[in-house]
This record gives C-alpha cells, sequence and structure tokens, in this order.
C-alpha cells in the first residue's frame, strides 16, 4: 500500500515536469547563493587563521613596544640573559616588483616549538643556508606563483603559510628591511624557567600582550563577511518563496488524490510521512546540485573579494576556493530545513483536514481581509521596530537589526497595501470590464502576495544596494581629485638615489613634496604617520571634514595634527582632542580628513616635525608638482635619467585609474549577487503566475462564455503581471532608500570607519522599474501564451465539471 | 673524551650524512684538524676555536647534603660551526647548545638551551674566562693574570630546577693525552683535550621542596676538534672518577663494529698525569635495565691491571637519561671493588 501510494503522489511530477523544475531550481538557487557566500567566507577566515597563527601568535604571549614601533635586539639578548625564554621576530613589507610581500623574520634556534610551522633545516645545506646571506624565503605555492621573474633570495615551497607572506631568518629580513639590529616583537615560551627577573626589570619599555583570541584581521574584516552572510540570507530568503509557491500548488493540485489515498485507507500520518519523505528527497538532490553550484559561483567571485579584501584591508585571501566539508553540510542542512519550513503549512493544514475534505476544489490559500490586516499590524510593529535601533543602537549588529526589520516590515506590509490600491483603482474605474480587471487582480493577490514581496525584497536590496554604490562612487571620485592634486609620484629604491631624484626634479617642477611615513599604533589602533610640506597643494586640496581655524599653520608649526576619520572615529577623536603619538608625545587634533579605502588610521604632521622624531623614517617617495600638459615628458625624462623601473613614477591617472579599479572590484561582489537575487525573484513570480493560471479558469471561463476573446483575456492576464510588478517596484523605492541610508549612515561607518554623504539616482530606479516590470512581463508571458493557445473546449469543460 | 657532544649536530644531520653518533663520524671539510706536537696555551685555549667544527666545557659533580643525601650536576656548553669562521651579528656560523642537569636519587631534571653566537646570547671568553648561554654561566673568579680556572661560579636553570654552585681547585690543570692532544681512534681521529679534576665545591640546589646546601667535588673538561669520531664508531662510553685515595681516573671506550677502542689517562694525587696504553683499559657491562625505552648497562666493571684497578660502578639513579635533542645517558655514579670514591658515567649511542 505504502509503495502504490507513493508510486501514486510522485505520479503528479511526472505530469508537471515544470513545477518540479520550479521547485528544484528554486531550492538549489537558494542554497547556491547561500553555499557560495559560506565557502567564500570559509576560505577568508582559514586564511585570516593561517595569517593569526603564523609564529604561534595565536598561541603565544609576546612582548610589543607600547605604540608598536620596532625596538633594539639588545633587548632580546638582555632578557634571555636575564632567564627567560623568548625568541625574536621581526616583521615588515617589501615591494618586489607589483608583488607587495609581508616579511616575517624568525630565529629558528629559540623559537618555541609552537611557532615552528617550517622545517627550516630540511633540504640541502639546511640552516646554514637559511642564517647565511642570501638566505631562504618559505612561501605558499601562490605566493611563489605571483612572484615569478621576480629575483628574491632562493624560494622554498611550503604549504600553511599564507599568501603574500615569506618566512625566513631574522638576520636575512632584518637587511632587507633596512632594520639592521631592529625587532618587532619577542616571543614568550609558555613554560619558563624556575631563576628569571622581573620582566619589568628584564624587559623594560616593552609589554606583555597576550595571545589573540582574535587577529587584527578577522576584527576589520568581521563586517565585510556579515554583509556577504546577510545577502547570503535575503538570497535564500527569496529563494524560499520560490519553493513555498511551489510546494503549495503541488499540494493543491494533489487535493483529490489525497482525498482518494484516504478514501483507500492511508492514515492521514502515513501520508504525511509520504509527503515528507518526497520532499527530503527533492532538499537534499537540489541541496546537492546547490552546492556545485554555490561552488562554483563561489570561484567566480572570490578573485574579486580576495581583491577587494587586499584593496580594503590588506588582507591576504586566496584566489581560489577550496572544498570545504563544512559548506557541504551547511548547504544541504539548510536546503532540508528551508525545504521543511516552506512545508510546514501545508503538511498541517494535511494532516487536521477531515477525509472528504481535500476533494472541494477552492482558489489555494485564499486569504480573508482579515488576515491581511493581521499582516499589515505585524508590519507596523517591525517598521516601528526599526525605528527604535536605528535611534538608540549602535554597532553592525543594530544596523543589521534595522534592515531586518524594515525589509520585513516592508515585505508584509506589500500586501495591503496593494490591496488598498486596487480597491482604489477599481472605484475610479469606468466601465464593466476594467472594475472586473481590477477587482479580479485583487482577487488573485493572496496567491500572488509571496511572489511578490520576494520581488519587493529583490528591488528594495537592489535600489538601496545601487544606491549606497553610486553615492560611494561619486564621493570617492571627487575624494580621489582632491587627494591626488599632484601630478607625478615617484617612489626611488634607496636613500641615496632618492636624495639625487630630489636634486634632479627641484631644477626641472614647480614642486617636490615628500611623502614620508612612519608606523605604529596609537591605543590599539595601527596608525601611519604621513609628514607634509607645507605647501597650497595641501592647503587648496585636502579633502578636510572639520577643521579648526588656522589648521595649516599650527601644522606647519608642529603645533597639531590631522587625523583621518576612521582613525578619529575608532579611538572617539574630536578636534582638540590629545592624541598620544608613537615616541609617546601628544599633539591636539586641528582637523579630520576623509580617507576612504584606506583600512589604517593615519596621522598627519609636519614634514620637519616627522623627520625630527622618527630619524629612521623612509624617505623614499615623493609627489611632483609641475603643469599637466608638461607631466608625461617630465616621467619620462626621471625614468631614463635613473633607469627607473615604469611603476616607479606613476602619474595622477594611473593612480587614480588603479583606485577606481580597487573600487570597482569591492562592489562587484555585491553586484553579482543582486542581479541574481533578482533572477530568483523573477523564478518566483514565474512561479506563482503558472500557479495561478492552472485553477484560474473556473474565473476565466465565464468571462470568455460572455464574449471576451481568448486573445483579450491572454492580453489583460500579461498586463495584469506587468502592473503588479511596477506598483512593487513603486513601494520598493523607499524601502530602498531606507535601505541605502542604513547601509550608509550605520553599516559602512562601522564596517569601513567611514560615512558617506547619500546621493540620489532616480534614473537608476527607472532602469530597475523596467528591469522589473521586464521580469514580470516574462514570468506573466508563459501563462498568457498558454491561455492564447488553449483549446475552447478545455474553457467549455469548467461548466461541465463537478462544481 | 668527555664527549658528551651530542651536539646540535642534529641541526646539521641530514638523513644522508646520518653516521656514527649525532654525526661526528663524517669528514672535517675546511675545518682545522688537531695536530699532535703543539702544547696549550693558557689562557687563549679556554676560549672558543671557531676553526674548529665542535668544542664544549663540561662540568660535572657529585654533591651530598648536610644528611648526606647524594646529588649529580652537570653543565655543559657545547659549540658547533656550520662554517670554520667567526662573522658579527647574526650570519655568524658558530651555533651553541648548553645542556643542564640535575640528578638525585629519584629524579633526573634536564634543561636545553640553544643560540646562535653574534649577537651576545652565547659565547666564551678566555680571560676572564667567562662561557654563558642565557642566563646560565660558567665564570671564573680568580684574579686577572692568575689561573682562570683555580675559582669558578657555576648556575643554571629549568622549568623545575635550579642550582647555583662554587668551586675552588685544590691542584692543577691536567692536560689529556700527548700534552693535550687526545688520540681517539686507531686511524688517528683526535681531538685537544684537558682537565681540572680537582674541584671542592659548595652551592645551592633549587627544587620544587625548596633549597638544599649541598658541597661536593666536581669534574671541568674541555675539548675540541673538528672529527673526533671514526666513521664506523658508533658511540662511547665515558668515565671520570675520583677515588677517596685522592687519585683520578678519565677513560673511554669508543664502540666500533670490532672490538672498540680503548684509552685512560691515571691522575695521580699531585696532578700528574700518567697516559695508558691505549687497550689497556677494560670496561664490562655487569648488568642492563630499560631506561627512556633502550637496554643500557647501569652497573660496570672497570679495570686497569696497570694500576691495581678493578672496580664496578653502580648509578646513582638508573634513570639518568638526558631527553634532550640528542639523547644520551649522564649520571653520577658509586665506585666500589679495590678503590672508593663517586664519579660520572656518559652513553651515547645507545639505540
Amino acid at each position: 500500500m505504502l509503495r502504490e501510494s507513493f508510486t501514486a503522489l510522485l505520479s503528479h511530477w511526472r505530469r508537471k515536469p515544470l513545477q518540479l523544475a520550479m521547485l528544484l531550481l528554486g531550492l538549489a538557487l537558494a542554497t547556491a547563493l547561500w553555499s557560495a557566500v559560506q565557502a567564500i567566507n570559509g576560505e577568508a577566515r582559514a586564511s585570516y587563521a593561517r595569517a593569526a597563527a603564523i609564529v604561534g601568535q595565536d598561541r603565544l604571549s609576546s612582548l610589543w613596544r607600547e605604540d608598536g614601533t620596532r625596538f633594539g635586539q639588545q633587548a632580546f639578548v638582555k632578557l634571555r640573559r636575564a632567564g627567560w625564554l623568548v625568541s625574536p621576530v621581526i616583521e615588515g613589507e617589501k615591494r618586489y616588483g607589483d608583488v607587495r610581500l609581508r616579511i616575517i623574520g624568525i630565529d629558528p634556534l629559540t623559537l618555541p616549538p609552537e611557532a615552528s610551522q617550517v622545517k627550516v633545516t630540511g633540504g640541502g645545506t639546511g640552516l646554514l643556508s637559511f642564517i647565511t646571506p642570501p638566505g631562504v624565503f618559505f612561501m605558499a605555492p601562490e605566493t611563489a606563483a605571483r612572484l615569478q621573474g621576480q629575483s628574491t633570495p632562493p624560494r622554498r615551497i611550503v604549504d600553511g603559510l599564507p599568501p603574500g607572506t615569506v618566512l625566513t631568518d631574522i638576520g636575512i629580513a632584518q637587511t632587507l628591511l633596512g632594520a639592521e639590529n631592529q625587532l618587532s616583537r619577542i616571543l614568550l615560551w609558555t613554560e619558563q624557567p624556575l631563576a628569571r627577573k622581573p620582566l619589568a626589570e628584564a624587559a623594560p619599555g616593552l609589554a606583555r600582550k597576550d595571545p589573540a583570541a582574535e587577529s587584527d584581521l578577522s576584527r576589520l574584516t568581521d563586517s565585510f563577511h556579515l554583509n556577504l552572510t546577510a545577502f547570503g540570507f535575503l538570497a535564500f530568503a527569496v529563494g524560499l518563496f520560490i519553493v513555498r509557491s511551489a510546494i503549495g500548488l503541488a499540494f493543491e493540485q494533489r487535493r483529490p488524490m489525497f482525498r482518494t489515498l484516504r478514501a483507500l485507507g492511508l492514515p492521514a500520518r502515513q501520508l504525511v510521512l509520504l509527503l515528507g519523505a518526497e520532499l527530503l528527497a527533492f532538499a537534499v538532490v537540489s541541496g546537492l546540485v546547490g552546492v556545485v553550484l554555490g561552488f562554483a559561483v563561489a570561484s567566480f567571485l572570490l578573485p574579486d573579494v580576495a581583491a577587494s579584501l587586499r584593496g580594503l584591508y590588506g588582507a591576504e585571501v586566496p584566489g581560489t576556493v577550496s572544498i570545504r566539508l563544512d559548506v557541504w553540510f551547511a548547504g544541504i542542512a539548510i536546503a532540508v530545513i528551508g525545504t521543511l519550513a516552506a512545508a510546514s503549512g501545508s503538511l498541517w493544514q494535511l494532516w487536521r483536514m477531515p477525509v472528504l475534505e481535500p476533494a472541494k476544489p477552492r482558489a489555494w490559500a485564499m486569504a480573508s481581509e482579515r488576515a491581511v490586516e493581521l499582516q499589515g499590524c505585524a508590519a507596523a510593529a517591525l517598521l516601528f521596530a526599526a525605528i527604535v535601533p536605528a535611534k538608540f543602537g549602535t554597532g553592525l549588529t543594530s544596523g543589521f537589526a534595522i534592515l531586518a526589520a524594515l525589509l520585513l516590515g516592508a515585505a508584509l506590509l506589500l500586501p495591503l497595501l496593494l490591496s488598498i490600491l486596487l480597491k482604489l483603482a477599481a472605484r475610479v474605474s469606468r466601465g464593466v470590464l476594467a472594475q472586473w480587471f481590477w477587482a479580479d487582480t485583487r482577487q488573485q493577490l493572496p496567491g500572488l502576495s509571496l511572489a511578490l514581496m520576494a520581488l519587493l525584497l529583490a528591488l528594495a536590496a537592489n535600489a538601496g544596494v545601487g544606491t549606497m554604490v553610486s553615492s560611494f562612487r561619486l564621493t570617492f571620485t571627487g575624494w580621489l581629485d582632491q587627494r591626488l592634486a599632484s601630478e607625478l609620484y615617484v617612489t626611488a629604491r634607496n636613500p641615496g638615489e632618492a636624495q639625487a631624484i630630489r636634486d634632479w626634479l627641484i631644477q626641472r617642477s614647480d614642486a617636490v613634496l615628500p611623502i614620508w611615513n612612519a608606523e605604529g599604533r596609537v591605543g590599539s589602533e595601527p596608525v601611519q604617520i604621513f609628514g607634509i610640506a607645507d605647501h597650497a597643494t595641501y592647503r587648496d586640496n585636502w579633502p578636510l571634514l572639520s577643521s579648526a581655524p588656522d589648521v595649516w599653520n599650527s601644522i606647519a608649526r608642529g603645533e597639531a595634527l590631522m587625523v583621518n576619520e576612521q582613525l578619529a572615529r575608532r579611538a572617539k577623536l574630536q578636534l582638540g582632542s590629545a592624541v598620544t603619538i608613537p615616541g609617546g608625545w601628544q599633539l591636539p587634533v586641528a582637523g579630520i580628513f576623509s580617507d576612504y579605502g584606506n583600512p589604517k588610521g593615519q596621522i598627519i604632521i609636519s614634514n620637519d616635525l616627522l623627520t625630527r622624531r622618527y630619524p629612521d623614517v623612509s624617505r623614499l617617495r615623493y609627489a611632483v608638482r609641475i603643469a599637466p600638459a608638461k607631466a608625461p615628458a617630465l616621467a619620462d625624462a626621471l625614468r631614463a635619467a635613473f633607469s627607473l623601473p615604469p611603476e616607479n613614477v606613476i602619474d595622477q591617472a594611473g593612480i587614480k585609474a588603479f583606485s577606481l579599479k580597487v573600487f570597482e572590484r569591492t562592489f562587484r561582489v555585491t553586484a553579482a549577487l543582486n542581479v541574481l537575487t533578482l533572477g530568483l525573484a523573477g523564478l518566483a513570480m514565474l512561479a506563482s503566475f503558472l500557479t495561478l493560471s492552472g485553477m484560474r479558469l473556473p474565473q476565466l471561463a465565464p468571462v470568455w462564455a460572455m464574449g471576451l476573446t481568448r486573445r483579450h483575456l491572454a492580453a489583460l492576464e500579461f498586463v495584469r503581471g506587468l502592473v503588479l510588478a511596477g506598483l512593487t517596484m513603486l513601494a520598493a523605492v523607499p524601502v530602498g532608500l531606507g535601505l541605502a541610508w542604513v547601509l550608509l549612515a550605520v553599516v559602512n561607518v562601522e564596517a569601513f570607519g567611514w560615512r558617506l554623504p547619500m546621493h540620489v539616482f532616480p534614473s537608476d530606479w527607472l532602469r530597475l522599474g523596467l528591469l522589473a516590470v521586464l521580469a514580470a512581463g516574462l514570468a506573466a508571458a508563459l501563462p498568457a501564451w498558454r491561455l492564447l493557445r488553449m483549446a475552447p473546449a478545455e474553457l467549455l469543460k469548467v461548466f461541465a465539471h463537478e462544481r | 673524551m668527555n664527549a658528551k657532544a651530542l651536539l646540535i649536530f642534529l641541526l646539521l644531520c641530514t638523513p644522508a650524512m646520518a653516521q656514527g653518533f649525532a654525526d661526528l663520524g663524517t669528514e672535517a671539510e675546511g675545518f682545522a684538524v688537531p695536530k699532535p706536537g703543539q702544547a696549550l696555551a693558557f689562557p687563549e685555549d679556554h676560549g672558543p676555536h671557531p676553526e674548529y667544527r665542535i668544542e664544549w666545557w663540561y662540568l660535572t659533580a657529585n654533591l651530598q647534603d648536610a644528611a648526606g643525601v647524594e646529588y649529580g650536576v652537570q653543565w655543559t656548553l657545547f659549540r658547533s660551526a656550520l662554517a670554520p669562521l667567526e662573522k658579527p651579528g647574526w650570519p655568524s656560523p658558530q651555533l651553541w647548545m648548553g645542556h643542564a642537569a640535575l640528578t638525585t636519587t629519584d629524579r633526573h631534571y634536564v634543561a636545553e638551551r640553544l643560540s646562535r653566537g653574534g649577537i651576545g646570547q652565547s659565547g666564551v671568553t678566555a680571560a676572564p674566562f667567562s662561557a654563558w648561554i642565557d642566563d646560565w654561566r660558567m665564570a671564573s673568579r680568580s684574579a686577572p693574570g692568575t689561573d682562570q680556572l683555580s675559582k669558578l661560579s657555576v648556575d643554571a636553570s629549568g622549568t623545575a630546577f635550579a642550582y647555583s654552585l662554587k668551586l675552588d681547585a685544590t691542584g692543577p690543570v691536567v692536560a689529556q693525552g700527548q700534552q693535550g692532544y687526545s688520540v681517539k681512534s686507531a686511524k688517528g681521529q683526535a681531538s685537544y683535550y684537558y682537565s681540572q679534576p680537582f674541584y671542592r665545591l659548595s652551592g645551592t640546589l633549587r627544587l620544587a621542596g625548596g633549597d638544599v646546601p649541598v658541597t661536593g667535588q666536581a669534574w671541568f673538561d674541555h675539548e675540541w676538534s673538528s672529527q673526533p669520531l671514526a666513521a664506523d664508531q658508533s658511540g662511547w662510553e665515558w668515565f671520570s672518577l675520583h677515588f677517596d685515595s685522592g687519585e683520578k681516573l678519565m677513560g673511554f671506550r669508543l664502540r666500533d663494529s670490532r672490538e672498540g677502542f680503548t684509552s685512560a689517562i691515571w691522575i695521580g694525587g699531585s696532578g700528574k698525569p700518567e697516559p695508558q696504553q691505549p687497550g689497556a683499559l677494560k670496561v664490562t657491562p655487569l648488568e642492563m635495565a630499560e631506561v627512556a625505552g633502550r637496554s643500557l648497562p647501569i652497573r660496570w666493571r672497570v679495570e686497569l691491571p696497570g694500576k691495581g684497578l678493578d672496580i664496578t660502578t653502580r648509578a646513582l639513579n638508573t634513570n639518568a637519561w638526558m631527553t634532550t635533542e640528542v639523547g644520551y645517558w649522564e649520571g653520577p655514579v658509586r665506585l666500589d671493588g679495590s678503590h672508593q670514591g663517586r664519579g660520572y658515567v656518559e652513553m651515547t649511542g645507545y639505540k
């Protein structure tokens, strides 16, 4: 009996392959987007963990200078001779061609066992070649591939190192980084000997830092990944609307079969179990397909994500996706859970239904006025709830809480809104056909509302994110013009060459401005300290957000400093706040400037002060002012005079192009997810229209019988789809604006540390509206076409059937 | 041969080169080689000899507390050169390794330190004599211009023990072999080697139970070479024995595929060295025990017929295995038989 019942239930899908395809496709796509985001995040997190685990930083305490600057290696010898088991580390960045490497120098003899990742003695002459020039670079295969053609110390490939990071001997690293006898930090062994001096006496000026459970990188990038996760959820939610429609339809159409099976003696419990098993099988199959698709989407998107992470946070993530077991399990699990959630209502109805009840055909899920009103109340409550955190909450979580409440509230409100609009339209329309059209559209609303809600979500997300990205682009390009005011940017290869280039340029240009910087920490924030010359280039162009009067003069006199917006927000600085700069001296903040796309805090002081306070600062970079028309010739002459590689002399346009490229890549992922979500919403509409068209014959047949042609009816059906999509688009605009505001004013501030002014782009909405109408048109076309081609006998049958 | 040497040589070790114990049997390419007939010069020779591949400063001590409970202490600094030269800073090819141990009747504490030369974390100076790695230190307390080894202070610490000792020599420094040229095989491998076996000492042991004041006697060795073992020699037993009569014996057996190579020197109470003919010393294992997963002799019969010596050695603590990167057995022993006394035994190359 069970087997026969199961075969009977499955036969439905054989007769309706399109429905089956819709169900599986919806589920697979939803799972795919979700899995893609998981795979990307998983890849990035694994990479941060590798970075954090390097030389045991995640497990070992270490000693640092409070301000994060380097210190003399005698501190290490002194600690050792005071009885402490410690090991020195130097870290820094160095460019090889266009590849930026993070170089970590270690002492293999004192390295704690927890920190040994690489057997440096392996192969060839082992330790001797590791510690004596030219040394050995240990790196991941990906790093080696990037370095192809560059001349570095001999490279040896190992697994487990993050991309872009190189492990080498401490002496070799010191020489390469120009930091002879300098250390970045000292690692403490976990077990220490009995006899040792107190740390304060053995290491004056160094502070102990316990191993970080969370690395700087994962903290910085957390918001970025949360953003992606939110998108993944949104996509999944939209996908579930399709699944819900498809399952609802399949249940509705199988009512006569359920009745027959129950009448033949199949208990309700077994029927529900059979249907559950059927859905479970579908969920697993489409979950599998979804995860495979997800990995494909992830490997398509990851290079862009990796580029944005590198550009925004300096975080290195490999550009290829590895197959992660947890993503497989999570993907299939969420497919199963989603399916069961979407089907629970239908299964519950079936469970409670009297044996003969299912035979009555009726419009599926015909909701009462009252239900719509209740839904409206819930929506109002949610929208109100969105205001509370917007007003009082802070932080990323509250930002996403606002987003969730806003989107869900708006979606729930949509049916009520449309119902009111349609009622109004029916009231003002003249003529029986028009009135029937509006009344009939309103009648269909309950069946379509799920799909329309999905469309609203997708459209609002598109409008909101689009507004954010466009606002960002507008602000960013304007800011680039201000920030990159100089015509040429030159980087010398060594201090001697830098001096020679400067002398050479002074005679041939309007001004040569140093771009020198030191690094350190303010509080726990890593910062860069730049020195600037007192020059009109800065006074006229610098993108100040707020400033004290006489800001440029007080900086030129060395009496004040400027900070970027990120640092001001993170360290809660205002104009006039005193900042303790690495090196232990204080200056007041006289200006705050915008600094988009920079992960680090930045401080600007006068260049004289910089060279006085940090005599070791690297003096290799200059900005050059010259009439724009003469810039290319000067650049060529400069390259020729010093045989500089092309990338060491960059013109303004080159840097702008590069910055914009990073910017565009950052949002390419968002754009791709947006398009996919919109596509899903279109599918949801198609599913709903198909559902309804099957059930609407009893309503259409009388109209046809009264003389309306099939062609006319089909046209009306088609128009109906367009009208509903258009109305939904209208509703989506304010939601999108709200979303954009939350993204710009709350989420971005938390995620990146800067706040952007919001700009509105109505032409984008028009394009989006057209896209929505197009999607609705495509979705409505198939049912309309079917109606057009329907044999009149089918319509006649309606009158002959039991009813 | 106080050879403990175990040396870092692990670091040099690649599978293709694995010969002898801790790689001591490999060719000494580019390194200086000991030659007979070159007298030792002090204080210069107390210092390091970077042109030789390996070198060690070695101290073993037999101690008792006020209640007569016995202890043993070891302090060693090894130097191992990757290349026959010294350079300042991190590129120095001179590597240093410290081993410290404290043996009680039921425990054996071990600590190990590694370091690079060139940056001041470890090293040796001849005058004033000082040998150090980290906070471990063996330093002269004698006045400048006098015998630097006549008074020493010695300190070391591990995670569960520490000690601090003051040593005073009651006899002269003794050159081993022929004026310090000590032959290690029939094929002529050799090292430079001298000892100061006449230390009386007092000091403090620091253990979990608190500080323990101790007194006793100690034996110091300094030895350097580039290739002390022949390729087929796999390990050795080494004995440094203090007899109650005031006389001393240093003897060793190098094991090879045949009967092995033994050598000994008898040191009179006044410090007069009497080198014995190769093969005159006879050592025979009497009892084996399972230590650190190996079978090791923990009782030896030691015979030197020319001196009427026929004794057995018995370990104070059989479990004196050095759990260092290259493992070996090193511990205090008591002597019974024709002579009474105490001493130290080292056994290497037991797999």
